[in-house]
């Protein structure tokens, strides 16, 4: 069963990408985005575009079923227009709502030619735009994945623990949208995703494994946007909390940004709520986007990561990891500027032992 | 007898999400929503194959089609290829279509997501972006949360030049060119259409429930932040 993800394997473009941006990632994680765009132009090389113009691909929406399928597959048209005008064929989204959004257009259209039709339609008629579908999908993990090795081989650090010298433990969430509603999208597929369990085993740490490794993180869209709904979602990401703690894991790595946003923020809800804490010594379970962890692989400092936008300290996984880190730019600007700092709470506090 | 199952098949996502459903359950196993609320996707599913006219409009009417969270964890696991998430994204679509979403607390809901995400769509083209995700609103954000909104400039500074102002980047301000191409293909496809729906319907029934202002502000906080309660009862 180890190989099973092999039987699952998609193609994904080594280089010149068309990149879209993601509402909820350049919203909590603008050093990740950041960082790819910097790993992939700088440490590897590739050709990456964004165009300005391309606006959100309304999945949020489309999930929350204020916007309808026609208009979506539209919005989704008029990206691959501004791909189309660029010269490039290669389309990569930084989000895994948006990725299933893709995927569902494609699909959709593939099996309903006339609703391909519809969108060259829509799209001419409201803008004057025509369009050619991508030859390559890829999230913006597949891309970090595919390039792996590479990483590898300009890796700072390994994910170990410099004291120990035994492999770290992460546990990895891929999203529901990644592969679930397209399992052949996805490496690995929906039941033995493997995108980042690779880039764990590839940079040195080890995967953990977990009976509630395949559910939900909770957000459930409305369940989460409507105040009234939000007992829905910490309650799913309680019950994959409960079921990883006894595993130990070092970190989580989340493939969906949203994932990776509830899974550190429904850790501090619960610890000041009914002061329960997933990791040791009233700390949290740090949780990483795939970027901070190739960041932290690369030797990029963290607070260029803006790993200070994170509510569960990630200090504990730095020193583990032997992250050289100052704490007291933690809260600053740019340039060095003073802007303040949170107020204090237990699990977004961390001192560390000095024996 | 078939009217709505008829309305329903002329939406895609019925086409490709039902075929016979055999009622094994797998779904409602797999299903977070039915961990959470009295909720069961196989029952949907059954009353929608049904056809029954009224069994699936006292579904377009009730809080039960709102619970999905459209994670989609049905859609891989069904034996037969059904997806019981489309066939609840065509339901919720219908019963905007047909205004029978506000006869249910789950289903007026709707006002607050179109005042909430739909309008940071037509306003900025983002679902969202950091001045508009108030911590008043999301305690669960935390205080580092709270933080980074009451200095969203200065802490979007270190990751980029942009942030709010033209040019690429995280959070930029999107052209006015682009959003008027957004705006039209919202007017073309119906997505505007389908917004007035939701406002005028909220309005109507606001004002049939005592609210005399209508779906004011009052209206929409109300539906925004109350539960009854009635809804984890096993």
């Amino acid at each position: 069963m180890k190989i099973a993800w092999k039987e699952y394997q998609k193609d994904i473009a080594d280089d010149n990408y068309f990149y879209a941006r993601s509402c909820i990632r350049q919203n909590f994680f603008p050093g990740s985005e950041a960082a790819f765009l910097n790993i992939l132009r700088q440490d590897l090389g590739r050709d990456v575009y964004e165009d300005p113009r391309h606006t959100s691909c309304t999945g949020i929406g489309y999930h929350s079923d204020i916007v309808p399928l026609e208009t979506i597959m539209t919005v989704v048209a008029r990206q691959f227009s501004l791909m189309t005008e660029a010269g490039y064929e290669n389309f990569v989204p930084s989000c895994i709502t948006s990725f299933g959004i893709y995927s569902e257009a494609l699909e959709l259209w593939h099996d309903f030619p006339e609703l391909e039709e519809k969108a060259h339609e829509y799209l001419y008629k409201a803008t004057g735009r025509e369009f050619k579908k991508p030859k390559n999908l890829a999230h913006t993990s597949d891309v970090i994945y595919h390039h792996r090795e590479e990483i590898a081989a300009k890796a700072k650090r390994k994910l170990v623990n410099v004291e120990t010298g035994r492999p770290l433990r992460g546990v990895e969430h891929i999203g529901c949208h990644y592969a679930k509603i397209f399992p052949k999208a996805g490496v690995g597929g929906s039941e033995f995703p493997y995108v980042l369990a690779g880039m764990i085993e590839a940079w040195g740490g080890e995967v953990v494994d977990y009976p509630e490794r395949r559910h939900c993180c909770g957000f459930g869209f409305r369940n989460y946007l409507v105040m009234a709904n939000r007992g829905y979602s910490i309650a799913n990401s309680k019950q994959k909390f409960e079921s990883m703690a006894p595993y130990k894991p070092d970190f989580i790595v989340a493939n969906c940004p949203g994932c990776a946003m509830f899974l550190d923020k429904w850790q501090y809800a619960i610890s000041e709520m009914e002061g329960t804490f997933y990791g040791p010594d009233r700390q949290g379970i740090p949780v990483l986007t795939y970027e901070e962890l190739a960041g932290l692989v690369l030797g990029y400092d963290p607070w260029d990561l803006g790993m200070q936008m994170h509510q569960v300290a990630v200090e504990p996984l730095l020193d583990k990891l032997g992250v050289e880190y100052d704490p007291s730019a933690k809260y600053l600007g740019k340039d060095g500027k003073f802007i303040g700092k949170p107020e204090e709470c237990a699990i977004g506090s961390y001192t560390k032992n000095i024996l | 007898m078939g009217k709505y199952f008829d309305m329903l098949q002329e939406d895609v996502r019925v086409k490709e999400g039902l075929a016979a459903c055999m009622n094994c359950g797998i779904c409602t196993g797999v299903c977070p929503a039915a961990a959470y609320y009295d909720y069961d996707p196989r029952q949907i599913v059954n009353t929608v194959q049904t056809k029954d006219d009224a069994a699936i409009e006292k579904l377009l009417r009730s809080d039960t089609i709102w619970y999905c969270g459209e994670c989609m964890s049905c859609r891989p696991r069904c034996p037969r290829g059904n997806t019981p998430g489309y066939i609840i994204q065509a339901l919720r679509s219908l019963s905007q279509r047909l205004g029978f979403f506000v006869d249910s607390e789950k289903g007026r809901q709707q006002l607050a997501l179109k005042r909430t995400i739909g309008q940071n769509i037509m306003r900025t083209g983002y679902c969202i972006r950091p001045d508009l995700v108030d911590p008043d609103l999301h305690p669960e954000q935390g205080p580092v949360w709270r933080w980074i909104h009451d200095n969203d400039k200065d802490v979007f500074e270190r990751f980029g030049q942009n942030y709010c102002k033209p040019g690429v980047g995280a959070c930029r301000k999107i052209d006015d060119r682009s959003m008027e191409e957004i705006h039209r293909i919202f007017e073309v496809t119906g997505g505007t259409k389908f917004f007035e729906n939701i406002e005028e319907c909220s309005d109507k029934k606001a004002h049939e429930m005592g609210y005399a202002q209508g779906a004011d502000d009052t209206y929409f906080m109300d539906v925004l932040t109350v539960n009854s309660g009635t809804h984890s009862e096993k």
